[in-house]
């Protein structure tokens, strides 16, 4: 049966990594913002022939 | 750098166009091996009277196509739509994603050739050689290579949430393949797990379940974060909520495998592991829900116009019916109903069809006009769709609701003498055959469904023009932006040689599968002395048994319940499979149970239930295998297969591999002399034989051991 330490410490590892991921996002402002970028991805086929040298969105953040 | 310089860039729709295609294609073949499938369950006959199609072998064909075809190329797909557009990029590299591309589709089609000859290993959703399997692994990481790429050169500074599920899907199922697909290979076309027994198991469920999690679940909920949306023009209703449902799903997910487990010869611990997780599960799947149709919030009125979202709607309220269901499944009482029977096959379904086949539809309905700059052929062709799909499924799950808690009525049932009510195992299934007519005709309403859209989806094409290229721009990111430290991919910019590392790994895992298992053959199951190795002629016939998938409706694992023991015999126990390689413990009972029966009926009962099974079992399901009388069994790998086991650890005495073919011979000539007495000729060297063998070794080893102890 000692498969299933090899088994729970992938499953640990996994989560592990997971939870540095986490935090590593969060640190890095990833959901600091929890509202805009939902709305960002509504918008992103805009017409661009017109005012072509300007961003057509500003960054929300940063 | 100037922050305000726009680029100009080019997503490549060509690669969507593709893999669109294919999920069309490949999901109209693995819906229609289905519904033959399923018609062989009330007509034997409809297998065509071959070997490569009958039930045991289009079964996986089945559940590969419509799992890794299918839902596969749909979520490559919708990734190789929205990620880009996510990311202001194209993907990182045209060539991967064309390598990803023609490699997955290959191993389809491989997959599709090797099923019906019975090349298989037999283990759930990873029945594919060990060659393929390799290949899956390449391709695999190909395709998260590609994503990471993209990552990098990306113009968007926040990954949207649909990305997290992206990337956790790549990295998980890239573990989970390789763990459970280790395997040291006999041949081209043979290989013996490097797990035995109850280890091979409980491999085999940590992969399974987290398949369904990690391949079934978490892209699709990626998709529906961007897909749903977008289709309902509406933010997602909290994207607070996808952060914490995503981050507390996954992390549970890898735990919850144990639950397919349950009352087996698992032990006791592990299985409770897998309850608890499994019940914590409802949780973050029902936020997942929640999230996706609050979405719809104030929306409602499109849905009732829109049958993009009719579709999507149907998906997600099929998500939440299916993840409440299966941790309701997942507790110990619920499950002794439901395990074996077609509650289960009822239940995936309900995800198969409502979550990922909805989800899929109502995504093409929305991106294919799109790709093609035009609107859709016909919307009443795509409403008749949906509603053949939903009557599909309405007509495919309740009825295998029906059978499944009529089945475990009778099973259970013991008369007033306290003895079984319905002791033989086929009054129970006659009863359920109506229901399973009903199923087949909801899965021919959901592929008509499915046929229409394909036809829809054509005219469309023809109505509208295609664009290679889509063209954007955006600024691109300022490269010194790092607030409190590195981003993990930030680190690992300018650093192809991570790739190669990558690629390098993927190459390994032909080594590993050589290493891994002598490391782990000494391997301390609580061992019963009297259970010995196979013998060479029941290995051969064991393989047999695997190579027809008997183990898609036999299960080998007789539970601790009076119901059982008293059908089948002593409850099977953790020390009796520790030479299976792989395991044979079954998901599914449409025949009844095999562990015990070794010894119960005389080698000519077996002969004629092959040859005919109705014959000794009047109205019986089980297809006959008439051609096993006379073919003739190729035993030229026989020395090698011995080779292999001993290197797994299986105790043969040195330098058997000489001897194994005698021993062949000798026993095969035994079972030839008892069909004699029985007035049955055959030739020694024919799969029945090996067949007879195996079956009549079947949980023998312990009765022997109760035997000399009186």
């Amino acid at each position: 049966m000692e498969v299933i330490f090899v088994l729970i410490g992938v499953s640990l590892v996994l989560a592990i990594t997971f939870l540095i991921l986490f935090f590593k996002a969060m640190k890095d402002g990833q959901f600091d913002d929890g509202y805009t970028p939902s709305v960002r991805i509504l918008f992103e086929n805009q017409p661009k022939k017109s005012n072509k040298d300007q961003p057509k969105q500003s960054k929300s953040y940063e | 750098m100037n922050d305000a310089t726009l680029e100009r860039f080019h997503y490549d729709n060509k690669i969507v166009k593709y893999f669109g295609a294919a999920t069309i294609i490949w999901g109209l073949v693995g819906m229609l091996v289905g519904l033959i499938a399923a018609t062989q369950l009330f007509l034997p006959e409809a297998n065509l009277g071959n070997p490569y199609t009958t039930f045991g072998r289009i079964r996986p064909l089945h559940t590969n196509a419509v799992i890794f075809a299918f839902v596969g190329n749909a979520i490559f797909a919708g990734v190789y739509y929205s990620m880009p557009r996510l990311l202001k990029t194209p993907m990182w590299n045209k060539a991967l994603s064309w390598f990803h591309f023609w490699g997955w589709q290959l191993i389809i089609l491989s997959a599709a050739l090797t099923l019906p000859l019975g090349i298989t290993t037999s283990k759930e959703y990873a029945e594919l050689e060990w060659p393929i399997d390799i290949a899956i692994a390449l391709v695999w990481v190909a395709f998260g290579a590609n994503m990471i790429g993209t990552l990098i050169k990306r113009r968007e500074r926040h990954m949207y949430v649909a990305i997290w599920f992206y990337l956790a899907s790549f990295v998980t199922v890239a573990i989970l393949h390789i763990f459970n697909s280790l395997e040291l290979p006999v041949s081209f076309f043979k290989s013996y797990s490097a797990y035995a027994g109850v280890q091979d198991a409980l491999v085999q469920w940590w992969y399974g379940h987290n398949a369904v999690a990690f391949f079934l679940t978490t892209p699709f909920l990626g998709l529906m974060y961007y897909f749903l949306p977008k289709a309902a023009n509406r933010p997602v209703y909290s994207y607070k909520l996808s952060i914490v449902h995503f981050w507390s799903l996954i992390f549970i997910y890898m735990w919850a495998g144990p639950h397919h487990l349950l009352y087996t010869a698992l032990p006791e611990w592990a299985q409770v592991l897998g309850t608890i997780f499994s019940v914590m599960l409802v949780a973050p799947s029902w936020g997942g829900m929640v999230n996706g149709l609050l979405t719809l919030r104030g929306a409602w009125d499109k849905v009732r116009q829109e049958p993009i979202l009719k579709f999507m709607v149907v998906a997600v309220t099929a998500y939440g019916m299916a993840t409440f269901e299966g941790p309701m499944l997942s507790l110990k009482n619920v499950n002794a109903i439901a395990h074996y029977t077609d509650w289960i096959v009822g239940h995936v379904h309900i995800g198969g069809l409502g979550w990922n086949g909805f989800f899929t539809f109502g995504m093409l309905y929305w991106m294919w006009p799109r790709l093609f700059k035009t609107t859709i052929y016909s919307n009443k062709l795509a409403n008749t769709h949906f509603w053949l799909g939903t009557l599909g499924i309405i007509f495919y799950a309740l009825p295998l609701y029906v059978s499944g808690l009529t089945q475990f009525l009778m099973l259970k049932e013991f008369n007033e003498a306290g003895r079984l009510a319905y002791p033989n195992f086929l009054e129970t299934v006659i009863q359920i055959v109506p229901m399973y007519m009903l199923r087949a005709l909801g899965g021919l309403l959901y592929l008509s469904g499915a046929v229409i859209m394909m036809y829809n989806m054509w005219m469309t094409a023809k109505k509208g023009s295609f664009a290679e290229e889509e063209e954007d721009q955006a600024p691109a990111l300022v490269k010194a932006y790092k607030p409190h430290g590195e981003f993990w991919h930030r680190a690992w910019e300018r650093k192809p040689v991570f790739f190669t590392i990558l690629a390098t790994v993927a190459v390994a895992i032909g080594g590993v599968v050589e290493i891994i298992p002598t490391m782990l053959v000494k391997s301390n199951i609580p061992t019963i002395s009297s259970v010995k190795p196979y013998t060479p002629l029941e290995l051969e016939g064991r393989d047999l048994y695997i190579a027809n998938g008997c183990v898609g409706c036999h299960s080998q694992m007789i539970r601790p319940f009076r119901s059982e023991t008293e059908r089948y015999g002593e409850y099977s126990k953790a020390g009796e499979f520790v030479y299976d390689r792989p395991f044979l413990w079954g998901s599914k009972r449409t025949g009844p149970d095999l562990h015990r029966v070794g010894g119960k009926y005389p080698d000519s009962w077996h002969y004629h239930h092959m040859t005919d099974p109705s014959s000794m079992s009047p109205g019986s399901l089980m297809p006959p295998y008439p051609w096993m009388t006379t073919n003739e069994l190729d035993i030229s790998n026989l020395p090698a297969k011995i080779r292999t086991l001993q290197k797994l650890g299986v105790p043969y005495p040195e330098g058997y591999d000489e001897q194994a073919v005698a021993d062949y011979e000798a026993q095969a000539s035994k079972v030839v002399g008892n069909l004699k007495e029985a007035g049955v000729e055959v030739a020694p060297n024919t799969e029945i034989v090996a067949l007879i063998a195996y079956l009549q070794r079947l949980g023998t080893d312990i009765k022997q051991s109760t035997a000399s102890n009186q």
